[in-house]
């Protein structure tokens, strides 16, 4: 028996297939959730059972926002509880993790790689990946190049909590003809010290662990370890935490 | 039965207000109807709610007929034993839907707590016949919300302003007992009624009578085995608020009876592993089942309700003892204002220790802590309501939430992994 997990998010589609003693990721895959959550997890089946694999020897559970959408799932479990057990298994077994996802951020407080407490953002985007992306898009730019341009900004303060309110800042911001740079090191910052007032709202460890798309953003890293003055760990797997939690949860 | 006639002579917008008869049935439907193994028992609350702007609408029109007056009230620290006394007929005005929220939005800002928009909403609405039908409506300055809001009310509707304290110190009975005295002296007015000690020992022991039938129905979810869904029971409490309370004690007690038996052969409506849940929080006015209906369909239980509309309703009884209207109006206040942990007190350290008590009576495996959007007084408590349950070890949650439906998907995820945790 091999276990899958198939966490849609709002913005990424991720799976991972686990070996049968679920010591090893033997295969990912990552892919845009697209507009239609069913179309995406059709594909992913498609993938699972590529390279002859039969579905009888696949032990499958869902998770993420479109978890539901995932018709030949064998389970389905939170994202919370898939991310915690994926950290765990990344390396974060007592870490307060931190996942910062396209609609959600989640600290989660892991205790020998159980979770044992959890918070979410509100329902309003601010300290998430979508705020981010919507600044990104205001831009003209790419998340790659968002980041890219950041690197080298020298951060002006963006002082919007909300995710609409802060596009309009920016959009006065490029009016009096800020520098681009500074505006993309300032929503960088931004999300830094939203997400640090979600994990002031719970008992740290000290240990962070990052999971997530921007596993794999450098700058977003040293941000967030600077705001929370700890280092922040994290892995180019830490995307795939929520797949792999899922599967290791597979019975 | 065909009620429209009526709520035309009621002045109610009749065209709008079919739009919410049309909503709720499937609603409703969805709730509770789909719920396996109900107890028969809540057949009568089912039809109950199912008519819920008739039938006892209609019995308040028959006594108002006959000269008879309705009061309306909106806040558990206002004892119902006075007006009954007074001979007129208390009722709970209703506050739970979105469907009378953008109404309230008219004329209070949008950052006012739903339950306070929704009630301002259903009057300047003319949506609901219980805020037709009250010849008086009694507010209460528990929050600012609702101490500004009456003003607006005041300007369209028949209202008499209670002044609570905000602490608990015996200049505070004092004065609640002065307010409480007010009350009686309006009252009489209202109905041209003396309020005498037989008829206020009356309505004490009325009261008590439902309060007792609430006690029993609530012990049935300390069992292993829980007879009764959360819904189920929420439904009974929301409805104790409006109907005739001798009827609704003799059909409570109907149903716990028909419990009684599912207790002995260890009937549960929850399949085993289910997650006993404790909310505590803002009040759950009808038609609000929301989060009841969230948690019971991610795996877990809804075993006590520490709200308004819960335990601080049913679980004290008055003390019956008094023998004058001043002895009584004493036992009342302490009943009502020492009695009830509102957030609205400051300090308000009895709530906490609350629910920590029902947590063991019951059983409860976590706590969610449920706030109304825009309520900072509960919002606020809810730092102590955490910091203290954890140095316990109880596990809680903390939701945000309001009336409309957007944040369900939201909300299950939060839920659904709290009660993973729960779990592992």
């Amino acid at each position: 028996m091999l276990y899958a997990g198939v966490d849609i998010g709002s913005t990424a589609a991720k799976a991972v297939i686990l070996s049968e003693d679920k010591s090893k990721i033997i295969a990912r895959r990552l892919m845009p959730s697209g507009w239609n959550s069913r179309l995406t997890a059709d594909e992913i089946l498609a993938w699972l059972l590529s390279e002859e694999r039969s579905r009888d020897e696949l032990r499958i559970t869902a998770t993420g926002y479109g978890r539901v959408s995932v018709p030949y799932a064998d389970s389905t479990l939170t994202e919370i509880t898939c991310h915690g057990k994926g950290a765990a298994f990344l390396g974060g077994n007592d870490s307060t993790v931190i996942d910062i996802g396209g609609q959600d951020t989640k600290v989660i407080i892991l205790s020998a790689g159980r979770v044992i407490d959890f918070v979410m953002n509100d329902k309003c985007s601010a300290g998430t990946g979508k705020f981010l992306e919507v600044m990104a898009n205001r831009m003209g730019l790419t998340l790659p190049e968002f980041f890219a341009l950041a690197e080298n900004g020298k951060a002006v303060k963006i002082s919007s909590m909300c995710t609409v309110f802060a596009e309009s800042e920016i959009v006065s911001l490029m009016g009096l003809g800020t520098p681009r740079e500074n505006i993309a090191a300032g929503a960088v910052d931004s999300v830094a010290a939203k997400v640090c007032t979600l994990v002031s709202r719970k008992s740290q460890s000290g240990n962070y662990f990052l999971t997530g798309g921007f596993c794999e953003a450098p700058l977003l890293v040293e941000k967030l370890s600077q705001a929370l003055n700890s280092e922040v760990n994290t892995c180019p797997d830490a995307r795939f935490a929520g797949a792999i939690g899922a599967a290791l949860l597979g019975k | 039965m065909d009620y429209r006639a009526m709520w035309e002579t009621l002045g109610m917008d009749v065209k709008t207000h079919d739009l919410l008869c049309e909503a709720l049935p499937g609603m409703f439907g969805g709730v509770f109807l789909s719920q396996e193994n109900r107890p028969e028992g809540m057949d009568y609350f089912y039809s109950v709610v199912a008519e819920i702007h008739g039938l006892r609408p209609a019995e308040l029109v028959e006594h108002k007929k006959n000269g008879g007056k309705v009061v309306g009230t909106f806040c558990i620290h206002v004892p119902d034993e006075i007006p009954i006394a007074a001979g007129a007929i208390a009722t709970g005005l209703c506050s739970g839907s979105q469907f009378w929220v953008p109404g309230g939005e008219k004329k209070l800002p949008v950052a006012t707590c739903p339950l306070i928009k929704a009630s301002l909403g259903a009057r300047f609405d003319r949506t609901c016949p219980f805020f037709r039908l009250a010849d008086m409506f009694v507010g209460e300055n528990t929050c600012d919300g609702k101490k500004k809001a009456w003003e607006i009310l005041a300007e369209d509707a028949p209202m008499h302003i209670m002044d609570i304290p905000q602490m608990k110190r015996p200049e505070d009975y004092a004065h609640w007992e002065s307010e409480v005295k007010g009350y009686l002296k309006r009252c009489e007015e209202l109905t041209g009624n003396k309020v005498t000690p037989a008829k206020l020992r009356d309505a004490i022991i009325l009261l008590n009578k439902k309060r007792k039938a609430l006690q029993r129905l609530a012990s049935f979810r300390k069992l292993d085995n829980i007879p009764i869904s959360g819904k189920d029971m929420l439904l009974v409490t929301q409805i104790a608020f409006y109907d005739d309370p001798a009827r609704i004690t003799e059909q409570i007690h109907k149903l716990c009876d028909e419990l009684d038996e599912r207790a002995k052969n260890n009937v549960s409506v929850f399949a085993k592993g289910t997650k006993r849940i404790l909310l505590t929080g803002t009040p759950l006015s009808i038609p609000n089942w929301k989060m009841h209906h969230i948690i019971e369909t991610s795996g877990g239980a809804v075993v006590c309700e520490e709200m308004c509309t819960g335990i601080r309703y049913y679980e004290k009884c008055v003390d019956e003892s008094g023998a004058t209207v001043d002895e009584m109006i004493h036992n009342l206040v302490e009943r009502y204002m020492g009695g009830i942990h509102c957030a609205c007190f400051t300090p308000n350290n009895e709530r906490i220790d609350d629910i920590k008590r029902l947590v063991k009576e019951y059983n409860a495996d976590g706590v969610i802590d449920v706030n109304l959007k825009f309520c900072n007084i509960y919002d606020i408590e809810g730092y102590f309501v955490e910091r203290e349950l954890k140095k316990e070890g109880i596990p809680v949650l903390g939701i945000e939430t309001d009336y409309t439906d957007q944040d369900t998907e939201q909300l299950r995820t939060r839920v659904g992994a709290f009660i993973e945790m729960l779990g592992n």
